[in-house]
């Protein structure tokens, strides 16, 4: 038994933010703001924030097939430091998680590797193609909890209404990158004055819309539970209001980097803040922020993505997109709390409730029952991020050298202390 | 004994007194092809010409030997490999047809309703074998004869149609017939496989064996073929088998008599277990394809009757024109 005491209890599911204590038992919630009972370890807080883990919805681990890049180990103890409980692993891996087999190989691997939980999605189509349905009803056993080909945007429609027709009448879950593929083939930055000044390929942001309108057909069409992987750009945003008033079954996510930089940060071809879609304009990524604390995005994800070196020094145009997020996902959600005026339960929400209820994990709430699975944070401690510090393998971090507030203290998962960030310092 | 149509296009056209007319009609042909001498005379001195613009083997054969067995002068026309190919229209080949006077014509064709054009531009009946993704007629006359020996009745039974129903003119003609017959009829299969607005029909629809099967007497299995498996419909054969394809364990949701069905050909481990079609005590798939003759024995027989009367009537009345 497990008495957590002086915290300020970040609660995303009641919206409340408020000193108490928590009483943990069994790996599982037990009672909030009770008395101290004999026998438990008492945890002293100290004022700091304690709120569940993060489940992280869309994380790239290399395992199998680049785990030079990332393994489920290094991806696992990232995951630990940065206060992410649930790693949700995407299914671009190599093989693909597109069969029961690979499946339960990367669920085993990582039960003995992972400090974390960790519950993979699988892909949509065979080898993530686009072109022939995979097992769905066997991966769904097998514990899949979502259904994706990640940034590969199938372009044939018949093929992709049937995987959402038979994914329906299982109830799956269908994750979708919404991006029309002709306009944003070939393409690295987002159409503009600062694409046109360095000269880089660009696509508009309504490549975006098109794609996610197209997508709304079909669900229409189906009924399939539906999930945008990343909204980045105004021009969507009534697109998927009108989709949710409509009663679709529609959510959406966004990543970290979208809600926390743009376009302009790219500066002289920095690869490192390259992403599938690229970053946005400045009015964006405030309509994007806005969306998040209204609750019209649900989800916001690291999209750990690790690159190593060689496949980042390259031209802005030839680099490999994306970024490690795992451990920084915290404390950039902070600058979302120190800068935009965000309050921590709507953070929370958007971390940790929203993306377990989507994917109908347990986790993401305070409420006795819930698992064990918490993050002990700072959120004004203050530090510059050396990205050679990471326990990513790779250390592609578009925040290197960034100033940045809110640091992971502790992490917990099922009660079990996976992270404490004073043994690290000690 | 009411039958009053030219041709056996689909069961659409059909009153349900007519459906059991043949159903009757083809219980005395059970007992004549059961015989030593298996023949009728009710077609002798008629042609029947066989045209199968689509591969078939099981039903030409029924067809073919219904047509022998009574009496008929039978020709089979493989028209899949010949003038169509060579860029003959439909309606041409009618014509052609008709010059050389058969009675009975017997016509399957991958096209949706082109049986119906056919039987426009002829002159004389036509039974439909099979059209697209439309009607096959004999195929549910057959099903509900062996259903009615079986269970005693052809009403107030329920009956699960499990499979690719979207592609099936057997589920549609089944669909049908059972529909007019007074049965609760269930489509079971998934979204993929399942046309839209069928609910509309007056049917239950399931995605899932367990609840589609439960309290049914009737397990109709259809078949999947190879090419609808390879991940465009449904993603592999072992996953379509796991959720649909009946074994002990599904047929256990069914009533304990239920019968287990299936039009064949069969694909053993795909959409049925072997061990369940072979099953004496549940499976009457062999029976289905004995009442397959009686049936089209039955069906051809009262389709030359009206023939031979509407004849009649036409040259009466070219007597008393002249």
């Amino acid at each position: 038994m497990m008495w957590f005491h002086n915290a300020r209890l970040i609660d995303p599911e009641a919206g409340t933010d408020a000193l108490g204590t928590l009483l943990v038992r069994d790996g599982a919630i037990l009672e909030r703001d009770g008395p101290f009972p004999k026998g438990a370890r008492a945890v002293d807080c100290a004022g700091k924030c304690l709120a569940p883990g993060i489940v992280d919805m869309g994380v790239q681990v290399g395992e199998p097939g680049a785990q030079h890049k990332e393994s489920l180990r290094t991806a696992g103890l990232a995951a630990a430091r940065g206060g992410v409980t649930t790693i949700v692993m995407r299914p671009d891996t190599d093989p693909a998680i597109d069969t029961p087999e690979v499946l339960e190989y990367v669920t085993r691997r990582a039960e003995a590797r992972t400090p974390v939980n960790i519950r993979a999605m699988a892909a949509l189509t065979r080898g993530r193609e686009g072109r022939e349905m995979a097992e769905i009803s066997f991966l769904l056993d097998a514990g899949a909890v979502a259904f994706t080909d990640g940034d590969h945007v199938s372009t044939d429609t018949k093929v992709l209404s049937r995987c959402m027709a038979y994914a329906r009448g299982l109830g799956a879950l269908v994750i979708a990158h919404p991006q029309d593929p002709g306009l944003s083939h070939g393409t690295c930055a987002t159409s503009g004055k600062f694409a046109s000044l360095r000269g880089l390929p660009a696509v508009s942001p309504m490549a975006e819309r098109m794609g996610f309108d197209r997508d709304m057909g079909l669900v229409e069409m189906t009924g399939v539970r539906y999930h945008a992987d990343q909204i980045t750009s105004a021009r969507t945003l009534p697109a998927l209001e009108r989709a949710k008033a409509n009663g679709l079954d529609v959510t959406a996510g966004i990543s970290i980097h979208h809600l926390t930089l743009n376009e302009l940060d790219v500066g002289g071809y920095r690869s490192f803040f390259k992403f599938t879609p690229p970053l946005r304009s400045e009015d964006d990524r405030r309509a994007m922020v806005q969306a998040v604390a209204e609750g019209l995005i649900d989800v916001i994800c690291s999209m750990h993505t690790p690159q190593d070196e060689e496949s980042k020094r390259l031209p802005f145009e030839e680099a490999a997109a994306g970024a490690v997020g795992l451990e920084t996902l915290l404390p950039a959600a902070m600058r979302l709390y120190h800068s935009e005026g965000l309050d921590l339960p709507t953070i929370w929400r958007a971390l940790s409730l929203n993306p377990a209820k989507r994917l109908g994990l347990a986790g993401g709430r305070l409420t006795p029952d819930a698992p064990a699975d918490l993050v002990l944070f700072d959120p004004d401690a203050p530090f510059v991020l050396d990205r050679a510090t990471l326990a990513s393998k790779s250390k592609n971090t578009p925040y290197d050298g960034a100033r940045m507030e809110g640091r992971v203290l502790a992490t917990y998962v099922a009660a079990v202390c996976v992270f404490d960030a004073a043994e690290v310092t000690a | 004994m009411t039958f009053t149509q030219d041709h056996l296009l689909g069961i659409e056209h059909l009153h349900p007194v007519e459906i059991t007319t043949i159903l009757d009609l083809a219980q005395d042909y059970v007992g004549l092809n059961r015989s030593a001498e298996k023949h009728g005379r009710a077609l002798e001195g008629m042609t029947q010409i066989n045209m199968f613009f689509e591969n078939s083997t099981r039903t030409q054969a029924s067809f073919e030997l219904a047509g022998k067995r009574l009496g008929a002068d039978v020709m089979n026309m493989a028209m899949a490999h010949s003038s169509l190919k060579k860029g003959e229209t439909l309606i041409d080949t009618a014509l052609t047809l008709n010059a050389m006077h058969p009675d009975l014509l017997v016509v399957r064709h991958g096209n949706s309703g082109a049986v119906d054009l056919l039987a426009q531009k002829v002159n004389c009946a036509v039974l439909n074998a099979g059209d697209g993704k439309h009607e096959h007629p004999t195929q549910a006359l057959l099903d509900a004869l062996t259903i009615r020996r079986a269970k005693g009745r052809l009403h107030r039974l329920t009956v699960a149609i499990c499979g690719d129903i979207a592609h099936s003119r057997v589920a549609r003609s089944n669909l049908i017939l059972l529909g007019k017959m007074e049965n609760r009829v269930r489509l079971v299969g998934p979204g993929t496989l399942m046309p839209k607005g069928v609910e509309d029909f007056g049917v239950e629809v399931f995605d899932d064996m367990k609840a589609g099967l439960e309290g049914a007497d009737v397990v109709m299995m259809l078949r999947l073929q190879r090419e609808r498996m390879d991940g465009g419909f449904v993603p592999s054969e072992r996953e379509y088998f796991h959720r649909f394809g009946l074994d002990a364990e599904k047929l256990a949701y069914a009533k304990p008599d239920a019968i287990v069905m299936h039009p064949g050909p069969m694909n053993r481990g795909v959409e049925i277990d072997g061990a369940i079609a072979d099953d004496i005590n549940r499976s009457v798939i062999q029976e289905q394809v004995e009442m397959g003759v009686a049936v089209r024995m039955a069906a051809m027989d009262l389709l030359a009757q009206n023939l031979r009367r509407r004849r009649e009537r036409d040259r009466l009345r070219s007597i008393s024109d002249e």
